[in-house]
């Protein structure tokens, strides 16, 4: 197929599938990049990092990231068009015809069922990207390596979220965390 | 007003609000309310609480399925195309310019130290914005029976390699939640009124 038209469907698809924004849609996003071929796991980390340090939308971000890559500007033009039409079509619909859409109990119930699901994609997509970080696990064949430089890392962002939700009640910036961990990633690969 | 400067405005709110929302969705929320609720006064709070519940509710970014709500009401199918495209613009120009630039950054080699302490750190927001979210969620029998079986299946097709894909278990949620409601309501467990 042509990489053009099948950005557009593929982000197509991403947009029409992933509920709940933000982080939510990552799963998806990732599922179909990495069976495209499009992006490496390790690159999807990479540009999560990058998504959630510029603005804008994550979902639209890596729209324009992976169709610029794959199909340079005319491809980050259209998985972004790919990506926010199918919401643009449902929207423009219920605010147009069906404003008590979802008020019905069918399409409640349908939202509630999706709900559950979405929220295991999120915790699973997390664990696996941090199994095969620090601990090399992606399948049963791979060999379990812990990587203490990692969960060193991994130490401290987790203790500076907790130390930080405490005192402040909030859940600490993302960027500060990003920042954080860069600094500490230069520290033990490099200088270490 | 008139209807062009409406559309310019519009156009230049949500350029703004995606010039300077990092991290989307619920930060964008509260800007959007302080630009069209308390400013501009072109939505009702009550409104937007609609708005809320729509863009959460429908597939697509938050931000962007609240620009193509707000931008509906205030100039139709117009609107929305203005809004939207003001929302994506400052995305698409920054990140288009990152992605020409970028293999080379990441290339360096302390660069690629940082990242390796980056990918840590990502797997670790991702993993708390599952956990903030299960905290979130109602806990009926439903819910925590489809959590476990979802993370369960997820985790062993994983484990051994076998590809599972994520659109058809949110279909099947989908699917489910509407079985189940028929079911609870065929055997009158639910009156019809409701």
């Amino acid at each position: 197929m042509n990489i053009y038209l099948k950005l557009f469907l593929t982000f197509f698809e991403i947009g029409a599938f992933s509920f709940g924004g933000g982080y939510a849609m990552i799963p998806v996003i990732r599922e179909k990049c990495i069976l495209n071929g499009w992006l490496t796991e390790e690159g999807i980390m990479n540009f999560i990092a990058v998504a959630e340090s510029t603005p804008g939308p994550i979902a639209v971000n890596m729209a324009t990231f992976v169709g610029s890559s794959q199909g340079g500007l005319a491809g980050s033009l259209l998985a972004t068009l790919g990506v926010v039409l199918p919401s643009f079509l449902i929207i423009v619909l219920i605010a147009s015809v069906m404003n008590n859409l979802i008020r019905y109990e069918g399409v409640k119930a349908a939202l509630g069922g999706v709900q559950p699901v979405i929220v295991g994609l999120i915790v699973t997509t997390g664990t696996t990207m941090l199994l095969s970080v620090l601990f090399g696990i992606e399948n049963v064949k791979s060999t379990f390596s812990i990587d203490y430089k990692s969960v060193i890392i991994f130490a401290v962002i987790a203790a500076a979220g907790m130390v930080y939700k405490k005192i402040r009640k909030k859940t600490i910036s993302s960027i500060f965390m990003i920042i954080l961990s860069a600094v500490m990633g230069i520290i033990m690969f490099g200088m270490l | 007003m008139v209807k062009s400067k409406k559309l310019l405005t519009l156009f230049l709110s949500f350029f703004k609000i995606g010039l300077f929302t990092f991290g989307g969705g619920y930060a964008m929320i509260a800007l959007i309310e302080r630009e069209f609720v308390e400013r501009l006064k072109w939505i009702e709070n009550e409104e937007f609480l609609d708005l809320i519940a729509v863009a959460e509710s429908t597939p697509g970014p938050i931000a962007v399925n609240s620009a193509e709500y707000i931008g509906y009401k205030v100039g139709k199918v117009l609107g929305s195309f203005v809004a939207t495209l003001g929302v994506c613009i400052p995305s698409i120009v920054i990140i288009y310019i990152v992605s020409l630039f970028f293999d080379t950054f990441v290339a360096f080699e302390y660069v690629d130290y940082a990242f390796r302490g980056i990918q840590v750190c990502v797997g670790y927001l991702i993993v708390s914005a599952g956990f903030r979210m299960l905290k979130k969620m109602k806990k009926t029998v439903f819910n925590k029976v489809f959590f476990v079986l979802i993370v369960a299946v997820i985790l062993v097709t994983t484990l051994f390699s076998f590809h599972i894909s994520s659109i058809a278990l949110i279909v099947a949620g989908a699917a489910s939640g509407v079985i189940l409601y028929l079911i609870k309501y065929l055997t009158g467990k639910i009156s019809k009124g409701e």
